[in-house]
């Protein structure tokens, strides 16, 4: 079908696997609440959620449809319409960064061979951070709007955070990307599918991205912007209903994409190690490859988890200088250091 | 009219309704919001002329930095529309005048210029605007403008600690 010299049918094709990126998404962050309850119970020496269907499988369903069913409230004194668009912008970062991350190599459908990534674009390492550094704003506007003095120190909070964290993190991408010498996250994870990890010539450049990752998804250690005992609850206190689950869901959207992201940088991507891809049926291949990325997320999910339950949070001071004087000097440093041995070993 | 076409008429005019409603909103934090579609709709048009680097790093730095800030600044300051002075409605009139009569002086010098004549734009096979090539442009043709202005920022960071160490 080609119309305006265009195949609608690869419109169609992308549209496709942006719903069903989409909706893998928010189904595994659904799943997501409920393993960290799981998590926290176990790491706790308590049973966790066990009552909605078996295991407690229908946990994270029961609370969804709670959270729709509470009467939605919207402060008189604040703006209205950012007061909606916070929530919905902070759920739309969350999500832009997937159309990136190459999530298998190829399918065939229908006689089509299909790209299991949304856009393998020239600058994919680039437009994540872009992204990223848009989240702030759902935050900002979220808690600016509410016309509440502790949803603007937790914004306030949060959005310096998250600029702060944001130059280490792209400090430690740009080492990544003296190795790999391209952008494209498709080009990166077939580099290292021939060669090895990239972590094995990056970890620190990983160590660094990884809790530059904690920061940004608002995780403990780093989970100032919503410290219930200094700050109520945070960004989201004059938030009700669904607009809360937004927030909330938008922070484990975050923590899967980002899990995502560190895997196709730092470990493979979709490349399950000591199996040849290429000798198997393209479909299979296809199927393991989005087995393996999936694996990979799901550990990253648990070390996120293992994390939150196991350490308690900074000080701002401590966040501000761990950030500025520790974290940046050190990428800066691995920069420096990866440079002088491309250069020594000729690359 | 083909998809390049109808995406550039499309762009075109969220770009400039945006940037209408920077001006006429009441609100200073609706007018940031605005900025940062104008900045969207541009960084649309650096992709339809394939220079996905420049779009990019256009939302990089003044979407995700410079706005940021902006934002900052605009919402320790709570300003709203009883305290924000207003300029009486002949001298906006003025300036709208005088503004539109700069931008049609502007308009024809550039149509005008030497350097503009039988120039097209290369709209999708367009090249330049990779990262490789554009790196390779800075750092061969045009590296001391390039390292001029790093010296630049430079001194701008080192001038932001000494005042930051002084307050």
């Amino acid at each position: 079908m080609i119309l305006l010299s265009f195949d609608w049918m690869l419109a169609v094709e992308k549209l496709i696997l942006i719903a069903v990126i989409i909706l893998a998404s928010l189904g595994i962050a659904l799943y997501t609440t409920f393993a960290e309850r799981k998590v926290a119970a176990i790491l706790q020496d308590r049973r966790g959620p066990n009552r909605a269907g078996p295991f407690g499988l229908l946990q994270p369903l029961a609370d969804g449809l709670k959270l729709f069913f509470k009467e939605d409230l919207i402060p008189n004194n604040s703006n209205k319409f950012l007061f909606i668009l916070g929530p919905a912008l902070a759920m739309t970062a969350a999500l832009m960064t997937c159309a990136v991350v190459p999530f298998g190599d190829k399918a065939e459908v229908f006689g089509r061979t299909v790209t299991l990534q949304i856009a393998d674009v020239n600058i994919g390492i680039l437009y994540v951070f872009a992204v990223v550094s848009l989240g702030v704003y759902g935050i900002m506007i979220g808690g600016w709007a509410s016309n509440n003095k502790f949803s603007l120190i937790a914004a306030l909070r949060g959005a310096s955070q998250a600029i702060s964290y944001e130059l280490a993190m792209g400090l430690s991408l740009i080492a990544v990307l003296m190795i790999t010498g391209t952008l494209q996250l498709g080009e990166i994870v077939k580099q290292q599918m021939s060669g090895q990890w990239n972590i094995v010539y990056q970890p620190l450049g990983f160590l660094i991205f990884f809790i530059c990752a904690l920061a940004e998804c608002n995780r403990t250690p780093f989970d100032l912007p919503e410290a219930e005992n200094e700050l109520n609850f945070g960004y989201h206190q004059e938030y009700s209903s669904m607009k809360m689950g937004f927030y909330l869901f938008a922070e484990y959207v975050n923590m899967i994409i980002s899990s995502a992201v560190m895997a196709t940088l730092f470990f493979g991507g979709y490349d399950l190690p000591f199996l040849d891809e290429s000798t198997l049926p393209v479909n299979i291949a296809a199927i393991i490859g989005v087995a393996t990325l999936l694996t990979k997320i799901v550990i990253f999910l648990f070390v996120f988890m293992w994390i939150r339950w196991t350490i308690p949070r900074f000080r701002y001071d401590q966040l501000m200088n761990l950030g500025w004087k520790k974290m940046i000097p050190l990428a800066l440093a691995n920069m420096l250091l990866t440079g002088a041995v491309i250069l020594w070993l000729g690359k | 009219m083909g998809i390049t076409q109808i995406l550039f008429w499309v762009l075109s005019a969220v770009a400039l309704i945006s940037a209408i409603m920077v001006l006429l909103s009441k609100n200073p934090v609706h007018s940031v919001l605005w900025l940062i579609m104008v900045f969207f709709a541009i960084s649309g048009h650096y992709i339809l002329l394939n220079a996905q680097f420049l779009a990019i790093v256009n939302l990089i730095v003044y979407a995700g930095a410079i706005m940021v800030l902006f934002l900052f600044v605009i919402m320790l300051m709570n300003l709203n529309t009883t305290t924000e002075p207003q300029k009486n409605l002949w001298l906006k009139l003025t300036g709208a005048v005088a503004g539109g009569c700069f931008m049609m002086m502007f308009v024809s010098l550039v149509r005008q210029a030497g350097d503009m004549q039988a120039k097209t734009a290369q709209v999708t096979d367009g090249n330049i605007g990779l990262i490789k090539n554009l790196g390779k442009a800075l750092f061969s043709d045009y590296v001391v403008p390039f390292e001029i202005s790093s010296v630049l920022f430079l001194s701008a960071m080192v001038g932001a600690v000494v005042i930051g160490k002084k307050a």
